[in-house]
């Protein structure tokens, strides 16, 4: 509970500064801008929260965004699918995608990294494959109206990408701080060898993880692509990943695993939005706009570090 | 004790949140001498050692060398003085060769540019290793060398640091019959040109052999010391154990219904050509002896299915049971009580409540959500059953002391009415205290009809608590003593290979 309450600290104070030197911080444009991109990113990186839990990485979240992009305009404009069949068909590969990088890493045993690293360039290179390497999107087209109106629809005000957010997320807390199912991913993250002794099937739960992370990505992917309403193969999503990695870590997740919250992991998404804004708000090079990032992303760790050590110091209370 | 004394350690106390680990303790050491230190695990001689071997520091007391009080407050610091350390678990890097390992974190240079001068570290290791009879050249991988070469050649790194004292920490614990005799050689020969030697070791049979003089430590305090001429067997352990600790054998009351477990067949990964056989009965404590390596643990582990299926057939109570893994024995009620309790044991991220109800999750659950008050009504009854020194369940199992970690690994398998429990070395590193109570609990279990099946290294343990005595030797069971054949001599004979004498022998001392 410490950890979400310095972050969210952290978050109330650049709000309140920010909003102090430049009020249109708070006016509802900016705010449901915020609260929609807040959204989208913070949906998969609920899902690379489970994964860094399990102890692994996955590095192949901003690619895929690319491919399921692709895919799903191809799929609607080109191929003329109905768009129940063409969303399921983009959730479908997006679990499958998780479930093949659980197996090379449970079973095969390679590194999530080097899995997830391959998944990057696998994913982008074929996503610029089948478009041909020129930008897709879906213009004004016809057919699924429903669709792109559920996406970028609002409720007295807020988008609908924060909403299913916050649903999510519910579902995601419930099922890691209350299921048996969490429980378990908890204690493989922890110690996967004194888990398996206790009966876990530790490859199961830590499968799990990649299958439910896929699910979420391409429920962000799906959101993402009619934010921007067209794809562009080569950049589109690019970095994607290092913003779920960096809101997982600022919201207390290790990356030695067995720890993180899905408030924490909220409050990091979060943050990381209020960072971009405030760039720009407050007139900072928006070419700064990374290194702003990292600077806040490196400071949360630092100040974790030192805060551990005092724990550590002044008694065994853990 | 004489002025000639090179090390003297005086009044020496250390407290651990808890536990007194030592008080006022004293020590000394003359020139070529061997002195063995002796005592039961949790007695103090490892507190002792790393007080002196500079990694940790005495509450009160005082360390001279030479007559001037000096302090060993780390480990270079000691090394300075000429106190060597050779920890039971070898410090080496094993990607080294064996001159970089002799030479580690001081390997001499040349040059302006500080290269590495190799020739001048092949030369110099020669030398050391030439001193212990270690026939390797010094270019050898370590990673090719067995365990005993290791070992030379980690006192060949104390030699080449001038070390005048060496510790040696559970030297033979994994060494041979014929190595450890190698070994014995290399103490005398240190002890002829003026080393001094103090020697840990549970094997009395090597102290008696080697040591000039034995110290006993008991529940951190110095229970005596014993001369050259006084190294008996029974002497040491009487001064070891101490009058009152002293548990003896306690028959069950339950009357042993043989055959409920069986063995049939069971291969173990390390020893894939030997098919193990093991039958034990409900309501008995079945110990399982032998040497390190000689497959215990695997055997243990294989039947808990850890390393996947085995070939073999298990049955309980004439029921065929299918293990695959581990959740497979679990589900029948076969437990194992793991040998590294901080590996395989806990998860000590965890706090007790979660521990204890980790196997046992979906029966505390509906719609797989947990039930909390459900699981912590558990763990508060298992807190209490097994008087676990905790403040709450929900301490961190990381503060507790081994002997409660080990309980709270217990709990886990009592809360889930076990039919078979495998216990693999279940008191090492716990206090006298709670080993006994370990004992009390595994003997109730026996009498509550479960079938218990007990790994120890410690031969007082297994003597005194075993009901029968299955002895391992090379991946296979060597044979099965009766409650009548038990004996040191019998257990060692079978650990080694050797068959059992046909008589009796008379008295059970080897020395």
């Amino acid at each position: 509970m410490k950890k979400e309450a310095g972050i969210f600290i952290l978050l109330t104070v650049l709000c309140v500064v920010t909003a102090l030197i430049n009020p249109k911080f708070i006016s509802p444009v900016n705010l449901a801008n915020m609260a929609n991109l807040t959204g989208m990113f913070g949906i998969f990186s609920l899902g690379l929260g489970l994964i860094i839990i399990t102890g692994g990485i996955d590095l192949s979240a901003g690619s895929l965004f690319a491919l399921t992009g692709v895919l799903l305009s191809l799929a609607l404009r080109e191929w003329h699918w109905p768009w129940p069949v063409a969303l399921a068909g983009v959730l479908t590969l997006g679990m499958t995608l998780g479930l093949v990088h659980a197996l090379f890493i449970t079973r095969v045993g390679i590194q999530p990294f080097i899995v997830t690293l391959c998944g990057l360039l696998i994913y982008r290179g074929l996503a610029r494959f089948v478009a041909g390497d020129n930008t897709r999107g879906f213009g004004n087209a016809e057919g699924f109206e429903p669709l792109r109106d559920f996406c970028q629809a609002r409720i007295l005000g807020v988008p609908m990408p924060f909403l299913l957010f916050v649903a999510i997320s519910a579902v995601m807390w419930v099922l890691l701080h209350h299921s048996v199912y969490g429980r378990h991913l908890l204690a493989v993250g922890r110690n996967e060898q004194a888990a398996r002794y206790s009966g876990i099937r530790t490859r199961l739960v830590t499968g799990a993880a990649y299958v439910i992370s896929g699910l979420l990505a391409a429920i962000s992917a799906v959101l993402f692509a009619f934010y921007t309403n067209s794809v562009s193969p080569s950049n589109h999503g690019n970095f994607y990943e290092l913003y779920g990695i960096a809101a997982a870590v600022l919201g207390g997740c290790s990356l030695r695993g067995g720890e993180g919250s899905i408030l924490g992991i909220m409050i990091g998404a979060a943050l990381l939005q209020v960072l971009q804004n405030l760039v720009n708000l407050l007139g900072i090079p928006s070419s700064l706009n990374f290194a702003v990032m990292g600077a806040v992303v490196l400071a949360g760790a630092v100040s974790d570090q030192l805060l551990r050590g005092r724990r550590k110091a002044s008694g065994p209370t853990a | 004790m004489s002025a000639a004394a090179l090390l003297e350690m005086r009044g020496i106390g250390k407290r651990f949140p808890g536990v007194t680990a030592l008080d006022h303790v004293s020590l000394s050491l003359a020139r070529g001498e061997v002195v063995a230190l002796l005592g039961e695990n949790g007695a103090g001689k490892s507190t002792l050692m790393n007080i002196l071997g500079g990694v940790l520091r005495p509450d009160s007391g005082e360390v001279r060398i030479d007559g001037t009080a000096v302090r060993t407050g780390s480990a270079a610091e000691a090394r300075r003085h000429g106190i060597g350390f050779i920890h039971q678990e070898l410090n080496l890097a094993d990607n080294l060769d064996v001159a970089g390992n002799v030479f580690l974190g001081r390997e001499p240079v040349r040059g302006p540019f500080r290269l590495l001068d190799r020739r001048r570290m092949l030369a110099d290791s020669v030398r050391h290793l030439h001193r212990l009879g270690l026939d390797v050249t010094p270019d050898t991988p370590l990673a090719r060398l067995p365990i005993a070469h290791r070992q030379l050649v980690e006192i060949a790194k104390a030699l080449s640091l001038d070390a005048r004292i060496l510790i040696m920490d559970e030297p033979t614990s994994s060494l041979t019959l014929s190595e450890t005799d190698r070994l014995l050689e290399v103490v005398a020969g240190l002890r002829a040109d003026g080393v001094s030697i103090l020697y840990i070791s549970h094997r009395l049979t090597e102290v008696a052999q080697c040591a000039d003089r034995a110290v006993v430590l008991r529940d951190g305090r110095n229970a005596g010391e014993l001369g050259r001429n006084e190294l008996d067997h029974d002497r040491m352990v009487r001064l070891m154990v101490g009058r009152d600790a002293a548990e003896a054998y306690q028959p069950g009351t339950c009357v042993p219904e043989p055959g409920y477990f069986q063995v049939r067949g069971m291969r173990s990964r390390r020893y894939p050509d030997r098919a193990v056989s093991l039958d034990a009965a409900r309501g008995e404590i079945l110990g399982i002896a032998g040497l390190i390596g000689s497959g215990r643990s695997e055997l243990a582990e294989t039947v808990f299915g850890v390393d996947g299926h085995s070939g073999g057939e298990i049955r309980v109570g004439g029921e065929r049971v299918h293990v695959r893994r581990c959740g497979d024995a679990i589900r029948h009620g076969i437990y194992l009580v793991p040998e590294d309790r901080r590996a395989s044991g806990l998860v000590t991220g965890m706090n007790v409540r979660e521990n204890i109800t980790l196997a046992s999750l979906p029966t505390h659950s509906r719609f797989g959500l947990v039930r909390r008050a459900l699981e912590a009504g558990t763990a508060e009854r298992y807190l209490g059953e097994l008087s676990i020194k905790a403040p709450s369940i929900e301490t961190g199992t990381d503060t507790l002391s081994g002997g409660n970690q080990q309980k709270v690994v217990l709990a886990k398998w009592l809360s889930m009415q076990p039919r078979v429990l495998l216990f693999d070395e279940p008191t090492r590193g716990i206090d006298v205290g709670a080993k006994a109570e370990i004992h009390r609990l595994m003997r109730g279990l026996a009498d509550r009809g479960v079938v218990v099946l007990m790994i120890s290294s410690d031969m007082e343990e297994i003597r005194r608590v075993s009901d029968r005595i299955a002895v391992m030797h090379e991946g296979r069971i060597a044979g099965v003593l009766e409650r009548a054949d038990v004996s040191e001599t019998n257990i060692l004979r079978l650990a080694v290979g050797q068959p059992v004498t046909e008589a009796r022998p008379p008295a059970p001392t080897l020395s």
